[in-house]
């Protein structure tokens, strides 16, 4: 019944949420909350969807909260340690839930992505408790055999029962904030660098990305690179419909049909990026800064190079790497400065060795300045490095596009 | 995928009780909060609008109101995983109006706008 799935995404995180408060573990929660998804499975199509499904589901897996507690042995010492850390008794759940529920949603989130995890359990975890997606569904988003992912889940929760549901403290704040936007990041990237037209699966992960991105930045307002995440995604995905051609070929940023890019995305990541800036920013805000400088830009001749390149300078130096450098250089080139640029390269060395983009950049730059021969030989470096057949197409076509050397 | 929501309704007798905006008001924030709602607001009465026509090779500007017994209240735009998920937001809305606004009537248009997924490769 489609109606329950649609309640079940809109309810699901909340519903986890506040289970954990009282449970005290997230894993339980989970399955209290899938047992209730169970009971409405049966009994909506028969009875109709009761006209508030969030607190009906609740009401559900509380009485199976209580029933499970009580069988466990230390119900009793349960009872006790409730007390002691002076939570309400379990008549008032309802008001402490709708009380507690920022909180809880924020601790769920820390749990999920907790640092005992390993990247692919806290990326499974999350999608599964905080966007309400099934093991089928996260299996079909990464590829993977539904076996690996139910696996995977239960191998996290177990891990997770010694893991205390509560917010990290004050000094570990910063780092696990930090942590959290790693795995939300990580998720939209696996979803926005599978080559679209494969499997319509994958935007689930940019979409499932971007909504946890939202719901962080409700419950993180003051952090400013929260907010600087989300307008990341954002303007990112807005120009998902024009990566590729009719024919699935991808499409170079700067050829884009920018009328096919999202303007309410836009709209919306824009907003996000004002947030952040006001906040202060950091290296997802400044790239989400660059982001911006493409979406405002009305045609490709239009984009502010200067400004991408200073951009790309300041975040080299918050998040020092090749592959900042490398679009640096071609930033510069854009803005006028090739010979800068081709000098970034060549300090580059090796540092991203069987990296095809590399000699892309550097057969630009080469080009730009006039050294055709040399622009086609790398490019043909290029062609012969990538492992994607239709980037080798693209790198053969731009070769064949550069004019002799003079 | 994404929908755009229009809520028609007769123009109403009288302003919404302040309960009832607060509690349109929560709803917002908890659909925004979850990554659902992008965008919505309030319109005018069409009074203060217009109506740009073409027929018969005539262009014509007529000002509001229009002649249409309902009025457009108000639009939403949900960034969702499917249309009843963007169907269920829709009720939500509409319940809060039949549990605080006795005798109030109204629709509410669900429409999907076209994305990625409706031209596949």
């Amino acid at each position: 019944m489609q109606a329950v799935e649609a309640i079940w995404r809109i309810e699901s995180a909340r519903l986890i949420a506040g289970l954990a408060r009282f449970v005290r573990d997230v894993g339980l929660a989970e399955d209290l909350a899938q047992d209730a998804l169970v009971a409405a499975l049966e009994q909506w199509p028969r009875d109709g969807v009761p006209d508030a499904p969030g607190p009906w589901l609740m009401a559900v897996a509380k009485r199976k909260a209580i029933d499970a507690l009580r069988r466990r042995d230390s119900y009793a010492q349960k009872l006790i340690l409730i007390h002691r850390e002076a939570e309400p008794p379990v008549d008032d759940w309802d008001d402490a839930i709708a009380d507690h529920l920022g909180d809880d949603l924020l601790r769920l989130i820390f749990t999920a992505a907790h640092p005992a995890l390993t990247p692919d359990a806290q990326k499974a975890l999350i999608l599964r408790m905080l966007c309400g997606l099934s093991t089928p569904e996260i299996a079909r988003a990464f590829l993977v055999p539904e076996a690996t992912v139910a696996q995977r889940i239960v191998r996290a929760k177990r891990s997770l029962t010694d893991v205390r549901f509560e917010m990290p403290t004050r000094a570990e704040t910063a780092a696990r904030t930090r942590q959290v936007q790693q795995v939300v990041y990580l998720i939209f990237n696996e979803g926005y660098a599978a080559t679209a037209g494969e499997d319509w699966a994958r935007p689930t992960l940019c979409h499932g990305a971007m909504r946890l991105g939202r719901l962080l930045a409700s419950l993180l307002p003051d952090d400013a690179e929260t907010h600087g995440l989300l307008a990341l995604m954002e303007l990112q995905a807005s120009r998902l419909a024009a990566r590729q051609d009719a024919d699935g070929e991808p499409v170079p940023l700067l050829e884009q049909e920018r009328h096919r890019w999202d303007r309410a995305l836009i709209r919306h990541g824009l907003d996000a990026l004002d947030r952040a800036e006001a906040l202060g920013g950091g290296p997802y805000t400044l790239q989400a800064m660059i982001a911006a400088c493409h979406a405002r830009a009305i045609h490709a001749e239009a984009t502010d190079w200067p400004r991408i390149s200073a951009l790309y300078e300041v975040l080299a130096h918050v998040q020092p790497g090749p592959v900042v450098r490398l679009n640096q250089a071609v930033a510069l080139g854009f803005a006028g400065d090739p010979s800068r640029g081709l000098r970034i390269v060549d300090e580059l060395g090796d540092k991203l060795p069987g990296y095809p983009h590399l000699h892309g950049v550097r057969a630009e730059l080469l080009d730009r300045l006039g050294r055709g021969d040399e622009a086609r030989a790398e490019l043909d470096r290029a062609a012969s490095m990538s492992r994607n057949v239709a980037e080798q197409r693209l790198f053969r076509r731009r070769a064949d596009r550069i004019k002799p050397g003079r | 995928m994404r929908f755009l929501t229009l809520l028609r309704a007769a123009q109403p007798e009288g302003a919404p009780s302040p309960e009832l905006m607060a509690a349109i008001m929560k709803l917002g924030e908890e659909a925004t909060a979850s990554g659902a709602l992008l965008d919505t607001a309030g319109l005018a009465p069409s009074a203060a609008g217009a109506k740009v026509t073409l027929q018969g090779g005539d262009l014509t500007v007529t000002d509001g109101p229009f002649a249409e017994a309902k009025e457009v209240i108000s639009y939403a735009i949900y960034d969702v995983g499917s249309r009843d998920e963007a169907v269920e937001w829709a009720s939500r809305f509409v319940k809060l109006h039949r549990d605080m606004w006795p005798g109030w009537e109204g629709e509410v248009d669900v429409l999907k706008v076209f994305g990625p997924e409706d031209f596949p490769q």
